[in-house]
């Protein structure tokens, strides 16, 4: 029961092979079995969840349901959720609760999901390895001695090892599709706007949003269709009217015109990663797609403009954790300044505070221009250059990193190193498009995600093109051995 | 430089209007003063982990009314942005502003100076942004006390160009600008409440001298008294420190009105880098000519065409037409009771800045609270032009509205203060008098011409005492003549 995927999960309900009470309680058990050696939960919500699912039962019976009342999942401890803690991966909000839950989290709720626990992630989601959370790495359970990716580390391990049949994400830079891709799962990161970013701790809010990570398209798609939609609460969230993820997933792809950038696949890429790809597009190639070479020229300068505005948003939205109202406060502040001071320094981590002093010093006087502006303008350079393209093709398609998961520390003292990992998923996020990591091979026991990036508003495609080849490929269905 | 030469003066102020909306910029929160601290700052005023601000769009609104009211430029996009700070009544470590593109520039108003003369003043622009809370650092025993009640209250910032060249003309920019919003209905006017506030920046410099001289930020000015008390005593400081050979530095100054002097806050080397940039919360605000033209139609008669329109149309004289202008509660006042009295504008100016105005003053009241209300002046300034009572009567009456014994016509009647024109009964109290004035009669008739007019007074004095003030004078000065002279 424990590899369903929701899709499954939700048949087995209804036709009451389980209930929703034993089939948490499985997941719980398989938490609190796992959590030891993987670390990908930083709060696990036994009682309540257990709680719920009772109710969801009642529910089921009752016959006031909805298609996924009664299924267990995971939230990234980004999401704030009334009553139980949010850290956000920081010692800063070690003692956070927050009073209110995020619009995704009372969705869920409001469908009957049931959250199990909040996981792991880097800290304020500024990581691409999961080593930067206060509460400890979390361990790719494909190898224990390699990271699970990151941010989202912690909800991609924990559905790699089949803890829970899904987990939510959220993508600054890539923070669900390459730890998807490190953890053989699969992630969307929808387009900027569709998912409402109220409730969910910001990192840098012109590029943050949630999203789906899980096992299969189809379940992508069954969690967008309860999260997505316009909040009055986010003012950056769209009013587009949402579609029916689900509707287009069996369309034939017949005839999709796949772009492969020519700067996804050059020198920074690992040749065996790219057979990987290659042997995917050979699928969708055979499901009546055609691929055509493109061009993404200004690929190279996303990472620069990306660790330009996301440090320069982040310092500013960092600045409410001084020690005042909630969070961390050091002890005996001498004045003012010292609380700030000490504070800070105590409540947050080596990245988080790189990155700030990164983010105050482009945003000084003087250096704005050079770096802020100059940022944004490569920005909308870059949006542009996905715009020409698809004026050609329908969706975009190429690796979603440049190698698979590294080792534990491996690249924890190198930072540019750890930041050029995310070459082929930042630019995305400068873009705001919608892209997805499906799992597409292996790479001496490791997994390796094939990246499809849409225009605006096309997940439906994007889940359509990836439920399509999860038809013709098994990729998605393997388990890590020892979570057998 | 000597402190006899000819020193101009250079002022541009700032003014904080809070827009008098029913819920906060940014968030639900009710923006009603006095409550108790913190109870009315939600998850978005504390700047919880996580929440997003949405604008107020009658914020916006009440901004373009603004622009458009002073000739300014709206244009299609405004933008806000971050102006980042640490300060512990500050939730968010930031405040959210607007920079670069502010939703109104350009625009001008026309002040009077003290010579009579009309001036101009520009105003570079208005923006939109949000207060801070409040720190109260004295009331803990050596803590501090924040109150974020204030958070998130809607604010218009106007920056005036450094027009005005004393501290007169600057509080009669302030008093223009104040009443305008007034007029406006965007900002209740209220300085005790701090909901209309103002910093000025002051230089000095020898006339002949072209550039600018150092400016000082005096910050914390709340009553007009205070900000040309606070500038005059600025302008003083500055030309002394310039005179005895040193120099003013640009730096924020404080003033205290318990000791009216400014003391130094923090200099420009200590001052924030504020590190601006576009709000990524928030989108440009567009706005359409569609929105400005329904914006437009919303503006009333402003100060300065009503005054014109009281002068040119109900003859009233420059002085009474400033008096009932300056504040749209009075002036609207006033046009009610000329509608009551179906025009009669001078009598009526003349209650509401006599009896009216002298009792408002004496408890300290706002027009708008008044127990008689402009239905009721009205009502009671008909009854003196129908002659159902005196002018002097009508005091009395007055002041028992005043004390809310009733409307005019059933004081009238429950006071017995209707006037007497029966001619038979002022005959009869005529005769009366003579009767026991026998006396003076006499002397009336026997003294010359010139000096009879003070035996009048004296008689019509008597009879309007026996008659308690009812009877109508001009009825018994004519029956008196008559029959003294008969």
């Amino acid at each position: 029961m424990y590899k369903s995927t929701l899709a499954q999960l939700s048949i087995a309900l209804e036709s009451k092979k389980i209930s929703s009470e034993e089939l948490t309680r499985l997941y719980i058990e398989r938490c609190n079995k796992h959590n030891n050696s993987l670390n990908c939960f930083i709060t696990i919500t036994e009682e309540e969840a257990l709680k719920k699912a009772r109710q969801a039962d009642k529910k089921r019976a009752s016959g006031d349901y909805n298609l996924l009342t009664g299924i267990p999942i995971a939230q990234k401890d980004i999401f704030c959720t009334n009553g139980t803690k949010t850290t956000c991966g920081s010692k800063m909000l070690d003692n956070f609760v927050a009073p209110y839950d995020a619009t995704l989290i009372k969705k869920m709720n409001d469908a009957g999901l049931i959250m199990l626990g909040k996981t792991n992630m880097d800290e304020f989601a500024m990581g691409s390895s999961n080593e930067t959370s206060f509460y400890g790495p979390v361990k790719n359970p494909w190898d224990g001695c390699r990271v699970p990716g990151g941010s989202s580390g912690g909800s991609a391990s924990a559905v790699a090892a089949r803890l829970t049949p899904a987990a939510t994400g959220t993508d600054t830079g890539g923070s669900i599709r390459q730890p998807s891709s490190f953890c053989g799962i699969t992630g969307l990161k929808p387009t900027y706007g569709r998912v409402s970013r109220y409730g969910m701790v910001a990192f840098a809010s012109s590029l943050d949003q949630g999203g789906p990570m899980t096992q299969t398209a189809e379940d992508a798609a069954l969690i967008m269709n309860i999260i997505a939609g316009f909040d009055e609460h986010d003012s950056t969230s769209t009013e587009k009217p949402t579609d029916n993820y689900t509707e287009k997933l069996n369309n034939s792809i017949k005839g999709l015109k796949i772009g492969l950038p020519k700067q996804y696949f050059d020198e920074n890429l690992d040749n065996n990663v790219a057979d990987v790809i290659e042997n995917g597009l050979k699928e969708l190639e055979k499901l009546g797609a055609k691929c055509v070479d493109v061009e993404l020229p200004h690929t190279e300068l996303s990472i620069p403009a990306y660790y330009v505005i996301a440090p320069a948003e982040c310092s500013s939205n960092l600045s409410r954790y001084d020690g005042v109202r909630f969070g961390h406060r050091c002890k005996e502040p001498k004045n003012l300044s010292d609380l700030y001071c000490r504070s800070r320094q105590e409540g947050f981590g080596k990245e988080v505070k790189r990155r700030i002093m990164i983010g105050t010093y482009v945003l000084s006087a003087g250096y704005y221009d050079a770096y802020y502006i100059k940022a944004q303008k490569i920005r909308q350079i870059i949006s542009n250059d996905f715009q020409n393209v698809f004026k050609n093709v329908d969706i975009i398609a190429g690796p979603t990193t440049t190698g698979v998961a590294f080792k534990l520390n491996e690249k924890l003292n190198d930072p540019i190193s750890m930041y050029l990992s995310d070459l082929y998923t930042v630019s995305v996020n400068l873009a705001g498009l919608p892209a997805i990591s499906v799992p597409s091979g292996f790479i001496n026991k490791l997994p390796v995600g094939m990246q499809l990036i849409g225009n605006y508003f096309q997940e439906s495609l994007l889940m359509n093109v990836a439920h399509q080849y999860q038809k013709v490929t098994d990729w998605h269905q393997k388990i890590p051995q020892a979570y057998e | 430089m000597n402190k006899s030469m000819e020193w101009e003066t250079v002022i541009g102020l700032e003014i904080h209007a809070q827009l008098a909306t029913k819920s906060k910029i940014f968030s639900g929160a009710s923006t009603i003063y006095g409550a108790k601290p913190n109870t009315q700052a939600c998850a978005v005023d504390l700047g919880l982990p996580g929440v997003l601000p949405v604008i107020n769009e009658q914020a916006i609104l009440m901004a373009i009314k603004f622009g458009l009211a002073i000739g300014a430029e709206i244009p299609e996009r405004s933008v806000f942005a971050r102006k980042n700070y640490f300060y512990p009544d500050l939730p968010k470590g930031y405040q959210i502003s607007q920079f670069e593109l502010p939703i109104v520039s350009n625009g001008f108003i026309e002040i009077v100076t003290e010579n009579k003369k009309k001036k101009l003043i520009k105003i570079t622009r208005a923006h939109l942004e949000e207060d801070a809370g409040k720190s109260n650092h004295d009331q803990f025993n050596g803590c501090t006390g924040i109150d974020l009640n204030r958070a998130g209250n809607p604010l218009l910032e106007i920056v005036s160009e450094p027009d005005m060249n004393d501290a007169k003309e600057a509080i009669s920019y302030l008093k223009k600008i104040h009443s305008l919003v007034r007029y406006l209905e965007i900002c209740d006017g209220n300085m005790q409440e701090g909901s209309f506030r103002c910093d000025a920046n002051v230089s000095v410099k020898p006339t002949q001298q072209k550039e600018l001289g150092t400016r000082a930020e005096i910050k914390n000015l709340n009553s007009f008294k205070f900000i040309e008390a606070a500038i005059n005593h600025e302008v003083e400081r500055q030309i002394n420190l310039i005179t005895s050979g040193k120099i003013v530095i640009q730096e924020t100054r404080l003033y205290d009105a318990n000791k009216n002097e400014t003391r130094s806050m923090r200099s420009k080397e200590e001052a924030n880098d504020y590190r601006y940039f576009p709000d990524p919360d928030l989108l440009p605000v567009l706005i359409t000519e569609k929105t400005k033209k329904i914006v437009r139609e919303l503006i009333p008669e402003l100060p300065d065409a009503k005054r014109m329109r009281y002068q040119n149309e109900l003859g009233l004289s420059e002085y009474d037409s400033d008096n009932l202008t300056a504040n749209p509660d009075i002036a609207n006042y006033f046009e009610t009771t000329i509608k009551v009295t179906n025009g009669n504008a001078k009598m009526c100016a003349n209650w509401i800045m006599g009896d009216l105005s002298a009792s408002l003053n004496k408890e300290n009241m706002n027009i708008k609270n008044s127990s008689v209300t402009a239905k009721m002046l009205g009502d009671m300034i008909n009854l003196i032009k129908d002659k159902t009572i005196s002018g002097k009567i009508a005091k009395i009456v007055f002041e028992a509205m005043w004390n809310k014994e009733g409307e005019a016509i059933s004081i009238i009647e429950s006071k017995d203060l209707k006037q007497v024109t029966d001619l038979n009964e002022i005959g009869n109290l005529i005769d009366g008098v003579i009767a026991e004035n026998t006396l003076q009669v006499k002397q009336y008739k026997n003294c010359p011409a010139d000096k009879k007019q003070k035996f009048i007074s004296f008689f019509i004095g008597q009879i309007m005492k026996v008659s308690k003030g009812k009877a109508n004078p001009i009825q018994v000065s004519e029956l008196l003549k008559e029959r003294l002279n008969s």
